[in-house]
């Protein structure tokens, strides 16, 4: 594995922040791509298992981000990946709320609402596929994420509990 | 009737995003409307509906935008940072503390299996995330196309986001603006 550039990992989560469309998942497959294939400062495996933890705590699903940072290099990297995440969008935000304030309903909102609305979906399934991919998967594997995903497609249960069995199937040795 | 409510503070959103915060395991949308709407009153659900839509527009974590947005409203930037604060500081601090307790069981192979069944769970809810967010797309085929070429341009080809992005927003925005007249 090579040695990490804390601030190139900063400058490029600075760039991913404007990038990301409806929800901090899409820019995933980049993260993938420049941490993992570029730059080998984490592996597929690492990355995957960041995410899954990050699933068990409490917060918003971003905090994937500063687990990522961490695997690549501890205190400065969640700081540089997750600081990097938040602050251009909280600038853009921020502007926003100034300027504009409320008024979302403009024909140019709804247009790019409604153009971008497709573009994040696609992104959210690359996120699927580069994860599925990154964990080791035999029938077993593919089989709680098919679980996971119809019932809580279904059911109004609560995802953690998801996560929990998934968890407690993994170590029965289904996965 | 209207009842008078006092403005809250750069510390009352500190506090109200530290619940939301905490009480979000798997996800912090049912509770953001919960606290924002139904335990404080600061917004009623037509305001929420809005600030949301407008917190997934822009780039972002969508919960911490509506948060920034309700924060500058009610205590100008004191009352975003407090949002980021009450809402980032606490799950920062815990997800490090899973990693460090992790990285001390991380060889047994028991805990590889568990985490192997923990990540398959959690792709799992994030492609149902992505059919719920689906489902509401119309039927037709031009959005399905942009959803289509997305995925093969970042997920299977591994272009870089910048590439994809550049191509497919203006276009798609493009699309959609013209697709409306």
């Amino acid at each position: 594995m090579d040695e990490p550039d804390v601030l190139e990992l900063f400058l490029h989560f600075l760039m991913l922040s404007v990038m990301t469309i409806g929800g901090t998942q899409t820019v995933m497959p980049d993260m993938h791509r420049f941490l993992a294939e570029v730059h080998h400062w984490i592996t597929s495996k690492q990355f995957a298992d960041a995410y899954a933890l990050a699933q068990a705590a409490p917060g918003p699903n971003v905090m994937y981000v500063t687990l990522i940072g961490w695997q690549v290099a501890g205190w400065a990297g969640a700081f540089a990946t997750t600081l990097g995440m938040i602050i251009p969008s909280t600038i853009m935000t921020l502007a926003y709320a100034r300027v504009v304030a409320r008024n979302p309903d403009t024909p140019l909102v709804r247009a790019l609402r409604r153009g971008l609305a497709p573009v994040a979906i696609g992104l959210t399934f690359a996120s699927g596929w580069i994860l599925m991919e990154s964990i080791n998967h035999d029938w077993g594997g593919y089989l709680i994420t098919a679980l996971a995903c119809a019932i809580v497609l279904r059911t109004q249960v609560n995802p953690l509990w998801l996560v929990a069995a998934g968890t407690l199937a993994g170590a029965a040795g289904l996965a | 009737m209207e009842e008078i409510r006092p403005r809250p503070s750069a510390f009352d959103i500190f506090l109200a995003f530290t619940h939301i915060s905490l009480a979000g395991f798997g996800g912090v949308h049912f509770w953001a409307r919960y606290v924002l709407v139904d335990r404080r009153r600061w917004l009623s659900d037509r305001e929420y509906v809005e600030l949301l839509a407008m917190g997934q527009l822009l780039p972002g974590p969508n919960v911490l935008n509506l948060g920034l947005m309700v924060g500058y409203r009610f205590a100008g930037v004191p009352g975003a940072l407090a949002c980021i604060a009450g809402f980032m500081g606490w799950p920062f601090a815990i997800v490090i503390g899973i990693a460090v307790l992790y990285a001390r069981v991380e060889h047994l192979p028991l805990v590889q299996h568990a985490l192997s069944g923990m990540s398959a769970a959690a792709v799992g809810l994030l492609i149902a995330n992505g059919i719920k967010i689906a489902s509401v797309l119309p039927r037709r085929w031009r959005p399905w196309l942009f959803a289509v070429l997305a995925f093969a341009g970042a997920g299977v080809l591994r272009w870089p986001l910048i590439g994809v992005l550049g191509i497919l927003a203006p276009l798609g925005v493009a699309v959609a603006w013209w697709e409306k007249r």
